[in-house]
């Protein structure tokens, strides 16, 4: 009985995300953009991540390199080393990392934002004023989101190959431009473009995720400390089987 | 005085003026909580129309169904002439530029200061209106409630009384014809509940405003009713000026007064 009730719960929640999802696309399609909402969005959620996403990146491709490095040394594969890391970070590391991180970071505080504001009547305050709040909170946020976490992914990236070849030069001597130059003809378009188009999806989750929980949020207080776990929680599960089905399909395409 | 008595009189006395808000048997449940069932009362303009009743009773309901913020079940809300279960997003949107509501929490935005909290209604409005009337109607609206010094704050800096005055300024700076007051001295204490009291009563003749206040603050009812509607198992139970509901012999009304 349970266990019955819990797969009700469970697709009662998918069909109302589902819904919050399609209103997305309804709203944001409509006229009177809310621009200057997007752009102050994109700062908050873009620029100001771009500290922690930096320094995870850095650390990612400097203990990557260190880690394996012991590895490639007993194989006589050495000078490989900024291949393998390349395209580690750049196909998979890079983008999932920074999407879990970006989850932590954005999504607990757009759930506990939104989440807040619908307990203290804000966003009905808003709605009675004459602004669509979905709109002017949801769809913002959402877009914000889904356009400033690949450009993240991007710095990430670069700054984990930064970090990655110095951790090259920990223990041996290798030259920035002779990293470079073997990371980037390891490289492929069809290893830089799927990673690329696949981190709209998971800044979009993100996104959509944290917006559904704060917006959905109830039982005061405590709601809004739900409503921002559960935002972590469901949009980092979401951001892996999107991954796993990006996957799937780059491997349908053959460009793996 | 009940309300089958009380409603012959009323429209003698308002049969020239015409109602702002009129609601017809108005249902509203929460599962098998019915809240409100067939509750139907009428406001005329510039009037102060307060609806007592207990906690929990569904004068909150009440006002969120005739903003649009809750729909009915059944039932007809007309405000200034719109049906408003009948209209679509952008005809809502601009009948509730019409409307003000002060909420209970207040809900002023709290990532925004004073300034841009009143500053978000005349914005967001369908009204062309440029930025010196923008800052000309902010300053009127924290004059009104003698808070103009505090423009650049944030509402946390605030205390509650200067909070729910600044949520006022807000709710007026549309200039709306009738305005909605959900419990609007509810967590005051009784000196700043009077000044609260005080300048719906100033706005009302500054504006000629109508007004919905909701409460079960009997002193906020003395000081601010024209006219006071008891909302009781979810009907309007009984209807009249304080002094004569004051005077009710009726036991549940009575309640109320003592």
């Amino acid at each position: 009985m349970e266990l019955h009730q819990n797969w009700k719960a469970f697709f009662a929640e998918a069909g109302d995300i589902s819904r919050f999802t399609s209103r997305f696309f309804v709203q944001g399609a409509k006229p009177r953009q809310e621009v200057a909402e997007f752009f102050r969005q994109c700062f908050i959620i873009g620029y100001k991540s771009l500290p922690l996403i930096g320094l995870t990146g850095f650390i990612m491709g400097l203990v990557l390199t260190m880690q394996i490095r012991p590895t490639m040394v007993s194989y006589g594969v050495q000078s490989q080393i900024p291949a393998m890391v390349g395209i580690a970070i750049v196909r998979e590391i890079g983008p999932v990392i920074t999407a879990l991180i970006f989850a932590g970071k954005i999504g607990s505080s757009i759930g506990a934002e939104l989440g807040s504001m619908k307990v203290t009547e804000q966003i009905d305050a808003m709605e009675v004023s004459g602004t669509n709040p979905y709109k002017y909170l949801v769809v913002t946020r959402v877009l914000a989101c889904t356009l400033m976490l690949p450009v993240l992914v991007m710095l990430s990236d670069a700054i984990s190959l930064y970090g990655s070849y110095l951790g090259v030069n920990i223990r041996g001597r290798t030259s920035f431009a002779f990293f470079f130059k073997v990371v980037f003809n390891n490289l492929d378009f069809s290893d830089v473009i799927p990673a690329f188009l696949k981190s709209f999806f998971f800044g979009f989750a993100v996104g959509v995720i944290g917006c559904y929980k704060g917006y959905n949020s109830n039982k005061g207080t405590e709601g809004v400390g739900y409503s921002a776990n559960s935002a972590v929680v469901l949009s980092s599960v979401i951001v892996f089987i999107i991954d796993l089905i990006a996957v799937q399909i780059t491997d349908i395409l053959g460009l793996n | 005085m009940l309300v089958e008595e009380k409603t012959i009189l009323t429209n003698k006395i308002n049969s020239k003026q015409q109602p702002v808000v009129e609601i017809r048997h108005l249902k509203k449940s929460f599962g098998n909580n019915v809240v409100l069932d067939d509750f139907s009362i009428e406001l005329k303009k510039g009037e102060n129309l307060v609806v007592l009743g207990r906690s929990g009773s569904g004068k909150s309901v009440l006002i969120k169904c005739i903003i649009g913020l809750l729909k009915p079940d059944a039932g007809t809300i007309d405000v200034l002439g719109y049906d408003m279960l009948n209209l679509d997003e952008d005809e809502l949107d601009k009948v509730r530029a019409k409307i003000g509501f002060l909420f209970q929490s207040n809900a002023l935005y709290d990532s925004m200061t004073v300034r841009e909290n009143l500053e978000f209604p005349l914005r967001r409005s369908w009204i062309a209106i440029n930025q010196q009337q923008i800052d000309e109607m902010v300053l009127e609206a924290l004059t009104n409630v003698d808070l103009a010094h505090t423009i650049n704050m944030m509402p946390v800096e605030l205390s509650g009384g200067m909070r729910k005055r600044i949520a006022l300024a807000r709710t007026l700076i549309l200039k709306p014809d009738i305005i909605l007051y959900d419990e609007p001295t509810t967590g005051l204490d009784p000196i700043t509940g009077k000044e609260i009291d005080e300048l719906i009563v100033a706005i009302q003749k500054k504006y000629n405003t109508a007004s919905f206040i909701i409460t079960h603050d009997i002193n906020c009812v003395r000081l601010v009713a024209d006219r006071v509607a008891v909302l009781m198992d979810g009907h309007c139970y009984a209807e009249g000026t304080f002094d004569e509901l004051q005077k009710s012999t009726d036991s549940k009304v009575k309640q109320f007064f003592e």
